[in-house]
């Protein structure tokens, strides 16, 4: 019998997963995108699994809504990335210290 | 009798507006006119006024006339309160001050400040006809500081002068010090009693002397002991009694007129004034009237002492005035009150007097101070001698003449006093009759007999004199210093106020032992001296008669005859006495230091304390330390807190990410 | 162990196998592709969770449009692997720490305070697509209408952050056109009439001729 705590459990190896993901990817903008993008996919596996356990479908509405805003960050996000190689010839994270105080 | 008593506060008023806005326009003529006739009608009026008063059946007047403004159920109002110290007071005042307007004429005729000094002096008058006239504490305030700004504005009249300027700011400052003690005085007495009105605090009189105040836990005070002594304090920078009397011989520095009727018969007399208005308080009070007595006594003797060692011939005069202004607060002291404005009147008279008669000496010198550049001088100026020499048998206390009754009054009052300090106060009250004849005619033979020195004048000449002659504008230097009588503008005043100076003695019955302050002045039985003293009067001749078996009579007759010895008879002994007397001198010379210890103290510490709070209270504490400190504190947090700014998005995740790893933590725990 | 247990297990295994092998892989094209593995993986979780529709949309916009971009970009741009792999070493064992520390609070935190059982299936005839229209057209209208706008700006936006001026485009800008004027566009040059000396050649020759024409043919 699958139960709550399955679900939970797996999305938080899921989001530990993705934060040790960008711990080792620090320098690489594209795999630190796609590690935000597997954090969310936990985030959204909780909205799934509590909207399935509660029988109430708010959860999914929820992640409806979660897809959609992160369909438009990926499309924005990759055409900041598109447009900081174009300028400066690198994504590399470590070159990226304009805003060093 | 309201139009008349406005007329006559108002009338100087127009004279010194007239005079002072409008001078340019009027011209010196149009000046002189206009604030003697508003003078003369105010001293016309006041002798009606006086007149009814004293021989007529006219009762007190006390009425408000406007009421200023009601603040919290205190009303501040401008009134009137006329009774017989009034109306002796105007009369002084008007008098003093006519004589004084019409001496200026001729001593200032080439002051090209001519229109400014007459308005000055009618805002005077003006200003010390509201303080005598006064029937709230509120008005006698607006008055004391009027006279006191007068006053300023003379002594600094030819502002040209540094020392002018200096003498002007010492008066002034010196008078503030008073004048802090006269408002805490004022602001004692209506915090107990809600009222400013005179006739509403005195009612209070007996019960405040029961009431304490607590300045500070432990320190508990008969409300009335100190609401007085504050009040005498302002008396004390007023009427000059040590040691806030530094500023009356400097302010010698204003022209001599202004000697005359502001710092020798009526401005300083206002603490005088005001400490007899206040008798029905001040009787309640012995520890009040203890430490007047001492002030006094203090100041009578050891002022005439200083006397003694000046040159110039103001400043003698101005230690003489010290003296009997404390010659006249003793009086208060040993609560013969009524003696005291006895003084008070016979003084003006006779010292302003003196100090016209100085004043003339000083226009036929040429503007030339110094008494040893004058002498037999009584050739070239009769009228001019023979006023002085009645003024100098008034101040010294000759039978006949006006001060010997006002001062055999004081000090017979003291010697019968049960005040404490009275004994103290009597032995140096005797001394100082003895001083007073001695420099009294050390001046008089300097200047008037003895061999002429007119011809070495130049070798006293004052470091101003430069400055001096632009402001004359005339060629007085050149030529011989031949000394001659001054003109009649002069003589006159000196001749009028000769008169009153021999004459005014005379009143001493019913002045002193009759009822004429009965409904002014008030005086516990126990404590009433010249009651006692009044019990053997049988008038004038009888008075002076036992005044001639008095030790003050012969004490005067000392002086006098030491004084013609050392300065006729063997010129040459003082320089030698003075050689052996060196300390002594010294001291004397140097005023006691109070000058030098204010300057350094006061003056100095004042300095240091700014000095001291400029550099670490503002350019340390608030510029470095918080406004500078500030902007520096948050330069250096943020120059540390910058480093963790790298830029670099990793980091900032790092931080978010521990951040959430500390927030579940906190949830297992 | 129940035959759904046994699935839940296996595309848990394949989402975080998945996951790890995103993470750890040297070419982010490989990456993105691990990365589409644990997107398909996580729908069929979702599927199991009645979610059938978000599975789908799962699929079908992550995996079809949104993974595709990634992709795109990725292959588009030139990028050195080598230097974006530095420190990858040097940083492992602090996201080691960093993750099982998480993954501890996470699981101690979940197994403390929450057990819930499944509820009873959905019967066949139960349509999750409908069931989720039904509220997000009702109840979740203007949140559902804001995600509209969203998306148009999100569109807008990355057309115009990847938009650039190309140095060749011959287009021509019509506001310029219509203010043109006439002092743009003549000049007229004072000529000082010819010499008289020589009439007949100044009318006759050109410009270059006229020894006063000071402006010259140019």
């Amino acid at each position: 019998m699958i139960t709550l705590e399955h679900y939970l459990v797996l999305a938080a190896l899921l989001f530990s997963i993705s934060v040790a993901g960008i711990f080792l990817n620090r320098k690489n903008v594209i795999v630190l995108l796609m590690c935000i993008e597997l954090m969310m996919l936990a985030v959204n596996i909780n909205f799934i699994a509590f909207s399935f356990f509660l029988q109430d479908l708010a959860g999914q509405v929820f992640v409806f809504f979660i897809l959609t805003v992160a369909a438009a960050e990926a499309a924005i996000g990759l055409a900041i990335l598109v447009l900081l190689f174009r300028n400066r010839g690198t994504i590399n994270v470590q070159d990226m210290d304009a805003m060093k105080g | 009798m309201d139009t008349i008593y406005l007329l006559i506060v108002l009338a100087p008023l127009f004279g010194a507006i007239a005079a002072g806005l409008f001078g340019r326009q009027i011209g010196r003529a149009g000046a002189h006119t206009v604030t003697i006739l508003g003078v003369a009608v105010s001293f016309i009026l006041s002798l009606v006024v006086f007149w009814a008063h004293v021989f007529g059946d006219a009762g007190v007047y006390n009425e408000t006339l406007y009421t200023w403004l009601v603040s919290d159920g205190i009303q501040f109002e401008v009134g009137f309160l006329v009774d017989n110290l009034t109306a002796m007071m105007m009369l002084v005042v008007t008098f003093v001050s006519l004589m004084v307007h019409i001496y200026t004429i001729g001593y200032m005729k080439d002051d090209p400040g001519y229109q400014r000094f007459f308005a000055y002096i009618s805002l005077f008058t003006f200003s010390m006809l509201m303080l005598v006239m006064a029937n709230n504490f509120m008005q006698l305030f607006f008055g004391w500081e009027a006279v006191g700004l007068v006053s300023y504005l003379l002594i600094g009249f030819w502002y040209k002068r540094p020392t002018a300027t200096y003498a002007n700011m010492k008066a002034f400052i010196v008078n503030r010090v008073g004048d802090f003690g006269f408002l805490i005085g004022i602001a004692a007495l209506v915090f107990y009693t809600g009222s400013l009105n005179y006739t509403e605090v005195f009612a209070e009189g007996q019960s405040m002397s029961e009431a304490t105040i607590t300045i500070w836990p432990g320190w508990t005070f008969g409300l009335l002991d100190l609401a007085l002594i504050f009040l005498f304090i302002g008396a004390m920078g007023k009427s000059a009694q040590v040691p806030l009397h530094v500023w009356l011989p400097d302010s010698m520095e204003g022209p001599t007129p202004i000697s005359a009727l502001i710092h020798a018969a009526t401005m300083v007399t206002a603490g005088i004034f005001m400490v007899a208005r206040m008798s029905p308080l001040y009787e309640f009070s012995v520890a009040a009237l203890s430490f007047i007595l001492i002030i006094g006594a203090i100041t009578a003797f050891f002022m005439g002492l200083v006397g003694l060692v000046q040159n110039d011939i103001k400043r003698v005069v101005a230690y003489s005035t010290l003296s009997q202004l404390g010659y006249m607060t003793v009086a208060l002291g040993a609560s013969a009150y009524a003696a005291g404005l006895f003084h008070l009147m016979t003084h003006a008279f006779f010292k302003a007097l003196l100090f016209l008669a100085a004043g003339s000496v000083i226009i036929a010198m040429h503007h030339l101070q110094d008494m040893r550049a004058m002498g037999g001088l009584r050739r070239y100026m009769p009228i001019t001698y023979v006023t002085a020499l009645i003024g100098s048998l008034a101040l010294i206390g000759f039978p006949f003449f006006s001060g010997f009754f006002s001062k055999d009054a004081i000090i017979e009052a003291v010697g019968y006093s049960q005040t404490p300090g009275a004994t103290f106060a009597y032995w140096l009250v005797l001394a100082g009759v003895f001083v007073t004849a001695l420099y009294t005619f050390r001046m008089f033979f300097m200047v008037f007999h003895g061999e002429e020195r007119y011809d070495q004048a130049h070798k006293y000449m004052p470091d101003h004199g430069d400055e001096h002659d632009d402001e004359h504008g005339d060629d007085h230097h050149h030529g011989p210093l031949q000394p001659k009588e001054s003109p009649w503008v002069v003589t006159v005043p000196l001749i009028l106020l000769a008169i009153p100076s021999v004459v005014a003695g005379y009143f001493i019955g019913p002045m002193l032992f009759g009822d004429f302050f009965a409904n002014s002045l008030f005086v516990l039985p126990e404590q009433d001296v010249l009651a006692t003293k009044g019990e053997s009067y049988t008038g004038v001749l009888g008075f002076v008669l036992h005044g001639l078996m008095l030790p003050a009579f012969w004490l005067a007759m000392a002086g006098l005859a030491t004084a013609w010895y050392l300065y006729m008879k063997r010129p040459e002994l003082p320089g030698l006495i003075a050689e052996r007397l060196k300390l002594g001198v010294r001291i004397l010379e140097d005023k006691y230091g109070f000058d030098r210890f204010n300057d350094w103290f006061f003056a100095g510490g004042s300095v240091r304390l700014g000095r001291a709070l400029w550099r670490y209270g503002d350019a340390l504490i608030i510029d470095g330390l918080l406004v500078n400190g500030t902007a520096r504190s948050i330069g250096w947090i943020s120059s540390r807190v910058r480093h963790m700014q790298s830029g670099f998005l990793y980091h900032y995740a790092f931080v978010m990410i521990i951040g959430l790893l500390v927030l579940m933590f906190a949830f297992v725990i | 162990m129940t035959f759904e247990l046994v699935l839940f297990y296996l595309f848990g295994a394949i989402l975080l196998g998945g996951a790890l092998a995103m993470i750890s892989v040297r070419n982010p094209v490989h990456a993105a592709l691990f990365l589409v593995l644990c997107f398909v993986a996580a729908a069929a979780l979702w599927l199991m969770a009645e979610a059938e529709f978000l599975g789908i949309v799962l699929v079908l916009v992550y995996v079809g449009a949104v993974m595709v971009l990634f992709l795109f970009v990725v292959m588009m741009l030139d990028i050195n692997l080598a230097k974006l792999r530095e420190g990858f070493t040097e940083y492992l064992p602090a996201g080691i720490v960093v993750a099982l520390a998480m993954a501890t609070v996470l699981v101690l935190v979940i197994t403390r305070y929450i057990t819930m059982d499944a509820p009873e299936r959905a019967g066949p005839e139960y349509s999750n697509t409908e069931a989720l229209g039904a509220i997000l057209y009702t109840e979740y209208v203007y949140p559902f209408e804001i995600a509209a706008v969203i998306l148009l700006v999100a569109i807008i936006a990355a057309i115009s952050l990847t938009q650039r001026k190309r140095p060749d485009n011959k287009s021509i800008d019509p506001g310029k056109q219509m203010a043109v004027s006439r002092e743009g566009r003549v000049r007229m040059v004072a000529m000082p009439s010819e010499k008289k000396k020589a009439p007949r050649r100044g009318a006759q020759g050109s410009g270059a001729n006229a020894p006063d024409s000071k402006d010259g043919s140019k």
